[in-house]
């Protein structure tokens, strides 16, 4: 059967995941340091596993309200005001869904007209563009740059806004970069979106992993943003809880009414479980990652001094638990890279190229790993540079000869 | 906690080297600042945590609850440190509680640790009483789990 025909075009012509690809090298080797992974080296603290296994042993396993708990709902609703001094309301304005994944793709599918435009900054997370287009939107891209750290430009928006401009999707701290948001810049981003009139979903999945003393702002604080804003958040990164699959989407009450008709259909409700989960996880707060954020800190400050002391140039990331070294200097591609680092050294990094066009020339590494492994992979890592350039000065030397 | 105490109280085997990078600071003030904390016995050492049924230590270790009477001008102090002084005793805490002191000992045998409540704690001047419990099965030694082996199953590669 030709199964492309019975495809739909908007499925069809959706790249695969670049992340996908390079996974599928790996599985099944036990032999590599992976440097490759999204997720905490931690499982979940104890004190949230025990409560989730409490609660089965309650027998609470039954649907709970489309909503969510209405407990975990006043919960997130103290939590998002005590991290970015904004109230919103448990009944009507705190959706609780199936990580930040399903949030974003129904925020999307519920203001979303065919070709309304997103905008969004690449290097980002895998799934922005896909979830767009998955709802009939049209991604335009604004690329981050190095030189400003993978911050992103007011003026660098300014230029793709048109009639057609929905909605502005903002992240960060930013996976893959681990770059954060000036201050500064980010009221002029808020001062754009509401001279043009348009929505802002801020993924605020990292703002608790900030690092060097810093505090979190969220653009949702600004003049203005509460009324355009959707904030996302959820409980995979600092709480260690990706496997739980928990997030939630705060926003005024029409559009998280629009989002709840999408959910309520295509979702019903996050899983009981980790909905009490993550109620435990959220009375615990700061508590229940501090320590792990200390000990991100410290790797960081591992893997950006080792990576630049073996020429490869990396900024010092303000936040996320990832490092986004610079490899151009080697004369690879990032694909070259990651694969040669690979298949020689037994090392795992993602290609930035998995997280768009801006990437290239840079690697994601991830630092949520034991500081000895981090060592060891840099130890290796430096060796692969090291044969790198030994080949390429190699290379050149006849053609120097000839000059 | 400093940052520096703080690292070396979770894995003390770090150089300072490894430390430097990890608090980026230059290895000559860890040094300075790990020989300051040593000398003003803020660390008062270094030691490996191990599994004792691994290493094959065939010793028993006790918990001895000490009632004593405090004395006039020391209090607990100078019984505490008195009894402190032993080989066998590995801690020595001051409680709350129904009894005074906890007194942690590890002996070769069941014997020796007799030996030791009998002939030495009870006859110590101002102990009233002594009660002795022995460890059974240790399931976590000072913050690590004893023979669980946790399964990884992180992916390699996720987005």
């Amino acid at each position: 059967m030709d199964y492309d025909s019975k495809l739909s075009r908007q499925v069809r012509d959706l790249p695969r995941s670049g992340i996908r690809d390079f996974f599928e090298l790996v599985i099944g080797r036990t032999d590599v340091i992976s440097l490759g992974v999204g997720e905490p080296d931690k499982p979940t603290p104890w004190p949230i596993r025990d409560a989730a296994i409490k609660s089965l042993e309650r027998g609470q396993t039954s649907y709970t309200s489309n909503l969510g708990l209405e407990s975990l709902r006043i919960a997130i609703s103290d939590y998002v005001d005590q991290l970015f001094h904004v109230r919103y309301d448990p009944k009507t304005e705190i959706l609780v869904t199936v990580g930040v994944s399903e949030a974003l793709d129904i925020a999307f599918r519920a203001v979303l007209n065919p070709g309304d435009e997103v905008i969004y900054h690449e290097p980002c997370y895998v799934s922005y563009s896909p979830s767009i287009k998955m709802a009939y939107g049209v991604p335009v891209i604004v690329n981050t740059r190095e030189e400003n750290e993978f911050a992103i430009l007011a003026e660098d928006i300014e230029k793709v806004i048109t009639p057609k401009s929905r909605v502005l999707v903002l992240n960060f701290p930013t996976n893959p970069t681990g770059g954060i948001m000036p201050p500064e810049e980010l009221e002029k981003v808020a001062a754009l979106a509401v001279k043009h009139d348009l929505l802002v979903f801020t993924d605020e999945i990292y703002c608790e992993l900030l690092y060097d003393g810093r505090t979190h702002k969220s653009i949702v604080e600004f003049p203005g943003m509460r009324e355009r804003t959707v904030l996302l958040h959820g409980f995979s990164k600092a709480f260690a809880m990706t496997g739980w699959r928990l997030g939630y989407a705060c926003a005024p009450a029409p559009l998280r009414e629009a989002m709840m008709k999408v959910h309520q259909y295509c979702m019903l409700c996050a899983p009981i479980m980790s909905q009490v989960a993550g109620l435990e996880a959220l009375k615990l707060g700061a508590s229940a990652y501090e320590d792990m954020r200390v000990s991100y800190e410290e790797r960081r400050n591992l893997i950006v001094a080792r990576l630049n002391a073996m020429g490869l140039h990396c900024f010092n990331p303000g936040g996320a638990f990832y490092v986004f070294p610079d490899i151009r200097s080697t004369g690879l591609t990032s694909k070259e890279f990651a694969l040669g680092l690979l298949e020689s050294k037994s090392v795992a990094v993602v290609p930035g190229t998995a997280f768009g066009t801006a990437g290239e020339g840079f690697v994601r590494c991830c630092y949520a790993t034991a500081p000895d492994l981090i060592a060891k992979a840099m130890d290796l890592m430096e060796e692969f540079v090291a044969e790198v350039r030994a080949r390429k000065t190699t290379a050149k030397t006849p053609a120097l000869a000839n000059a | 906690m400093d940052p520096l105490i703080h690292l070396l109280h979770n894995n003390s085997k770090l150089t300072p080297a490894e430390l430097a990078l990890r608090l980026g600071i230059s290895e000559s003030e860890i040094e300075h600042r790990t020989a300051d904390a040593e000398a003003d016995g803020t660390i008062l050492g270094y030691q490996a945590v191990i599994d004792r049924q691994k290493a094959g230590q065939r010793g028993v270790r006790a918990l001895i609850e000490v009632r004593i009477s405090p004395e006039a001008g020391g209090g607990f102090d100078r019984m505490a440190r008195r009894i402190s002084r032993f080989d066998q005793v590995r801690d020595c805490f001051l409680m709350s509680g129904g009894y005074d002191l906890a007194v942690i000992v590890e002996a070769e045998d069941l014997l020796e640790v007799a030996t030791f409540v009998s002939e030495k704690l009870s006859t110590i001047g101002g102990v009233l009483s002594t009660a002795t419990r022995f460890q059974l099965k240790a399931y976590k030694e000072a913050g690590f789990n004893v023979g669980a082996a946790i399964e990884e199953d992180r992916l390699l590669v996720s987005p």
